[in-house]
């Protein structure tokens, strides 16, 4: 076993682990925070996005161990005070989702583009950067309307971004 | 996966001194490679050295006309840095076509190059621009570094600490991607240094990266794309699978080659 210290959604978290756990694992199965997904589980689909110091990676091809000392905000921890963070909120409005599968990896990649390309993405910057999140009920369409309208909110609601 | 002790080593000698005294180890870089491996159990190693920690394996240094990335730089590092854009575009370039945002936050080119996976696209860039690889032991020019597929000249319990690139006068890298696996089907690396050109090839050998000598010597006398007019790559020594065969990926040497001529050109 090996000792990982992290902070989970602002909350300080320390557990004894086999090393062979993946962070998705951790996060799912001893912290119960099931809304990070595995889909594949080959590093292709991205339902397990979650942000890593602030970055976009996928847990399931993280070791638990290697998070040790690191700051991770899974989809549980980016809504303030029981209102959706603009993100979320946009996709509920423009129904970026059918089966809702793939959408909190959506979600938290979706606000990782923002974090690094601003709050005006054009549908092409959106496609593209959206790359490594698969989705296999919705076309992208919808999805795609979401993130750049989320995008914008965002700009507005700065008391949501900077907890993020 | 099978189980494994994990260390986690905070410099340099203490990663190599782990790897001395322990039995059956792999070093862990960004782990985008390895993991995956792990998971599938084609690997199994006993002892996981994670060279996560390990300060001076960071940072990005321009001194006079090189660029020394230092081995645990992730792709999305190495794409976003102003000295590497300055020096050598082409290379941050190549970064940002690895993989997706979310294995460009964890991949390194340390990782990539140790790895040397016949489709990677370090290997071209490594070999095109003359790098010299650095190590905890040595320093050794990519021309001796890259060994077929998957084989380097590291040997067990050597690290790499990071990488040097002569700034080249031109350079641009053009790659035709897998587009389920963004992997390299062909890519070709294309670099004009002060006196010779570099073109290298990967995706497209069954042994890994290689460099094309008859292009090279065309576009020394020069550097143009129609230099490469008749000059064709072979399908001998191809790789041919369901996403493309021999023939196919000849073919695409020689055009990739020509667009990585016209960007190295088009850059002035």
């Amino acid at each position: 076993m090996t000792t990982v210290s992290l902070t989970v959604n602002g909350q300080p978290v320390t557990a004894d682990v086999d090393p062979r756990t993946l962070l998705v694992q951790f996060l799912r199965e001893n912290l119960r925070l099931t809304g990070t997904h595995v889909g594949c589980d080959t590093s292709q689909c991205g339902a397990c996005v979650v942000h890593l110091n602030g970055q976009a990676v996928k847990s399931c091809t993280i070791l638990a161990v290697q998070a040790h000392a690191s700051v991770v905000t899974t989809i549980e921890g980016i809504a303030g005070g029981g209102e959706l963070h603009p993100m979320q909120a946009a996709f509920r409005e423009h129904h970026g989702l059918q089966c809702g599968y793939c959408t909190p990896g959506m979600i938290m990649s979706a606000i990782d583009i923002v974090n690094r390309k601003g709050n005006a993405l054009d549908e092409q910057t959106i496609r593209a950067e959206l790359e490594g999140n698969l989705c296999r009920c919705t076309g992208y369409h919808n999805i795609v309307k979401a993130v750049a309208a989320g995008a914008q909110a965002m700009a507005q609601a700065p008391l949501q971004q900077a907890a993020e | 996966m099978y189980a494994f002790e994990y260390h986690r080593p905070t410099s340099v000698k203490e990663a190599g001194s782990l790897a001395g005294q322990a039995e059956d180890t792999k070093f862990l870089a960004g782990g985008h490679t390895l993991l995956p491996t792990m998971k599938l159990r084609l690997a199994g190693p006993a002892n996981l050295i994670d060279l996560g920690q390990i300060a001076e394996l960071r940072g990005i240094e321009r001194t006079g006309d090189t660029i020394t990335i230092g081995a645990m730089m992730k792709h999305a590092e190495v794409a976003n840095s102003a000295d590497v854009k300055e020096a050598i575009p082409a290379l941050a370039e190549m970064a940002e076509l690895i993989g997706d945002p979310h294995v460009r936050n964890r991949g390194t080119i340390g990782g990539s190059v140790a790895n040397n996976d016949p489709s990677a696209d370090y290997p071209a860039a490594c070999l095109a621009l003359n790098a010299t690889i650095v190590t905890n032991q040595r320093k050794i020019a990519a021309d001796d570094f890259f060994q077929g597929i998957f084989t380097t000249a590291l040997e067990e319990g050597e690290i790499i600490t990071q990488i040097s690139f002569p700034i080249p006068s031109r350079a641009a890298y053009a790659k035709f991607r897998n587009p389920a696996s963004r992997y390299a089907l062909v890519g070709v690396f294309v670099a004009k240094h002060a006196d010779v050109v570099r073109v290298t090839v990967t995706g497209a050998g069954s042994n890994g990266v290689f460099r094309v000598p008859e292009m090279e010597q065309a576009l020394s006398g020069n550097f143009a794309a129609e230099a490469l007019d008749g000059i064709a790559v072979g399908e001998d020594g191809m790789n041919s699978d369901i996403h493309a065969d021999a023939a196919y990926r000849a073919h695409l040497v020689g055009v990739m080659a020509r667009r990585a001529v016209q960007a190295a050109a088009a850059r002035g």
